[in-house]
């Protein structure tokens, strides 16, 4: 890994030699709720003042931009009773992402095992994913936040450069050919000793705002085992079933698909729409049996699926702990207190 | 000046098809192969029961035909544009290239729609996925064939296995049961079985006056099968397979167990709804995995370790 230190006023520099050809999406000031906090969003971004770099975090992740609510996986041209199959990634150019947090970023890289990986890697993400210019940025652990107990906190792979804030100047780690063309264009200098104890105090400082942990310790073995435990019933009594966990997910990639028939009836498209394991009809087959009928049972299937089963095949738990679906729930069922209560630690 | 020109970066894009095209079918790691479907017809509709009917569908391209291949126990996704995509086991032997049969009972949009559409329809087929009966790991031994209701379709795909190399096997039993005679599948069939040496018992829940077999849930009839002869000599040299509705597989495989078929040598088929029959929707988990990736064929043993999977 290359690094190097620029100073602030560079920034902007880069951002509009990013910006004049490309998309780039960045965060955003979307609004502030009712206590007058300022909302954040991932949107398209014209102009640096725009950027709000020192974000807390964004409401709903970046996962649109690469794993669309919908989209179309192939379309038909149906005629004189045959048909013809065309099938299309919906990407055509390279995407610009400026100031993702590390959890983020973590999201794709855990992602990409399942959805890049394998005996079917599934085109519509890769193209998408191949195609990201990813610039990270160090953040501000919110009360919500527990991605260092899940490993998450610090990205080393699946960005092009990420930025550290070390006061006047920012300390840079290069990691594509990408982003090394794009720093030759500003002024940076190699880091010092100085700087290496400035970007050693960042990261501490970062270290002692953790409020919420997690406690993994052998977490896949303790989810077998309470696996019937009481605790479930509980909070799938508070749960509402209605899948907002999954929506503002980093890393929720389930999906379904159906088929349409054009509006002229000379053609019909296939489309994906992402999904959720708590919704009702998730595990339901035809003729109507349901294989997780209850929401308790779907509720405990969504954490079994995290830190169970993608534990199981990558050796990784699927949550990056960004904490969104504890914020966004209705009913305040969030990871640290279920994981607790499922380790006997806390009531549900 | 310099700078000027050199913050004028532009990040290539990735063309991820190129190359793509270097061979027509593509393999099943190629990106292209997410969505790759295999023109077929339906050639062939066979009206089984009320519900059921027998669909032989064969794949259009010569080229194709020649490189679709499936195991039995191995399942498709069967596409009608425009109206859906649905997995179904294949149902006849794996002998028989480019074509496959499925046995489908109608019991949603799509299966519905199939029942009205005619011979030489045009669809598409995706596949085959999932894993399949270890047929040659029962070379030499017996084979019992236990099936409930529409269980029969996946497993003829073995029968029709053990039928083409019968002199392969021992003893093969199959056990059948329906809820009554008239939603019996593939009867035309039950004479052939029996001539080759394949011992086929039926028993039904509710007879009705012309019914002459037993009468019963089918652990009764399993229990006449396993408790009569010198069974519990040969339990440990029996394959068993097991396919039918979820509530059958925990009487039928612990009474199997019960009887000496170790778990390992006890395949079942499970049924979970599927979007994509590749590991990526996840409408198919299963415990800590996946139905269409490590099933749909799974080992008792490996069941009784998934949890929620019977």
């Amino acid at each position: 890994m290359l690094f190097r230190v620029f100073r602030k006023t560079e920034l902007p520099k880069l951002f509009s030699a990013l910006a004049a050809r490309h998309e780039v999406i960045g965060p955003v000031e979307t609004g502030r709720d009712r206590r007058g906090e300022p909302i954040y969003a991932f949107e398209r971004v014209t102009d640096f003042s725009a950027l709000r770099l020192s974000y807390s975090t964004t409401k709903l992740p970046a996962k649109r931009y690469f794993l669309p609510f919908q989209e179309d996986l192939a379309t038909f041209r149906v005629q004189r009773g045959d048909w013809t199959k065309t099938v299309d990634y919906n990407v055509d150019r390279p995407r610009v992402f400026f100031g993702l947090h590390a959890c983020d970023i973590n999201a794709l890289n855990k992602l990409d095992k399942v959805l890049t990986g394998g005996d079917h890697p599934m085109p519509y993400y890769a193209a998408k994913r191949r195609n990201m210019f990813i610039v990270g940025i160090d953040c501000e652990p919110q009360p919500q936040c527990f991605c260092r107990s899940m490993g998450a906190d610090t990205a080393l792979q699946g960005f092009d450069l990420f930025l550290t804030d070390i006061g006047d100047r920012y300390f840079a780690e290069i990691l594509s050919n990408n982003a090394y063309n794009l720093l030759r264009g500003v002024h940076t200098a190699e880091p010092g000793e100085d700087e290496h104890v400035l970007y050693r105090r960042a990261v501490a400082s970062k270290n002692e705002k953790y409020v919420a942990h997690v406690d993994t310790t052998d977490l896949a073995k303790i989810l077998d085992m309470e696996f019937d435990s009481s605790v479930w019933k509980a909070w799938g009594e508070k749960c509402l079933g209605c899948g907002a966990c999954a929506a503002v997910c980093p890393t929720c990639y389930c999906y379904g698909v159906e088929e349409t028939v054009n509006i002229d009836l000379a053609g019909a498209r296939k489309t994906k729409t992402l999904y959720s394991c708590n919704l009702v009809d998730f595990a339901r087959v035809a003729g109507g049996h349901n294989f997780r009928p209850e929401r308790h049972d779907r509720l405990k299937y969504r954490y079994y699926h995290k830190h169970r089963g993608f534990m199981e095949a990558y050796e990784e738990s699927l949550c990056t702990g960004c904490g969104r679906c504890g914020e966004t729930c209705l009913a305040g069922i969030n990871v640290p207190e279920v994981i607790a209560s499922v380790r006997n630690e806390g009531e549900p | 000046m310099t700078r000027e020109r050199a913050l004028d970066v532009e990040i290539p894009f990735v063309d991820i098809t190129k190359g793509a095209a270097a061979h027509r079918i593509p393999r099943r790691s190629d990106l292209a192969a997410f969505e790759y479907t295999y023109k077929s017809e339906i050639t062939r509709v066979h009206t089984l029961t009320a519900m059921e009917t027998l669909y032989e569908i064969q794949v259009l391209d010569p080229e194709e035909r020649k490189r679709f291949s499936f195991l039995p126990g191995q399942f498709v996704m069967l596409e009608l544009p425009g109206i859906g995509e649905a997995p179904f086991s294949i149902t006849s032997s794996p002998l028989r290239h480019g074509a496959v049969e499925l046995c489908i009972r109608k019991a949603g949009n799509l299966t519905d729609y199939l029942t009205k559409v005619p011979r030489g329809t045009r669809v598409g087929i995706r596949g085959p996925f999932g894993t399949s009966f270890p047929m040659e790991r029962m070379h030499g031994e017996n084979v019992l064939l236990v099936a409930g209701g529409l269980g029969l379709a996946p497993l003829r795909s073995a029968i029709c296995y053990v039928q083409e190399n019968r002199s392969r096997f021992q003893r093969v039993d199959i056990v059948y049961g329906a809820k009554e005679p008239a939603q019996l599948l593939f009867s035309y069939m039950y004479e052939v079985w029996r001539q080759d040496d394949i011992d086929l018992s039926i028993i039904v829940e509710k007879g009705g006056p012309l019914w002459k077999g037993p009468t019963g849930m089918i652990t009764e009839q399993l229990k006449v099968i396993l408790g009569d002869r010198d069974h519990a000599d040969r339990a440990l040299n029996t394959h068993a397979i097991v396919c039918g509705p979820p509530a059958m597989f925990q009487y039928v495989c612990n009474m199997l167990s019960g009887y000496g078929i170790p778990m390992q040598k006890m395949f079942v088929s499970l049924e979970r709804r599927m979007h994509c029959g590749m590991g990526k929707c996840c409408r198919c988990n299963v415990g800590s995995t996946y139905t269409c990736l490590k099933g749909p064929v799974f080992d008792y043993w490996t069941v009784i370790n998934l949890p929620e999977a019977i």
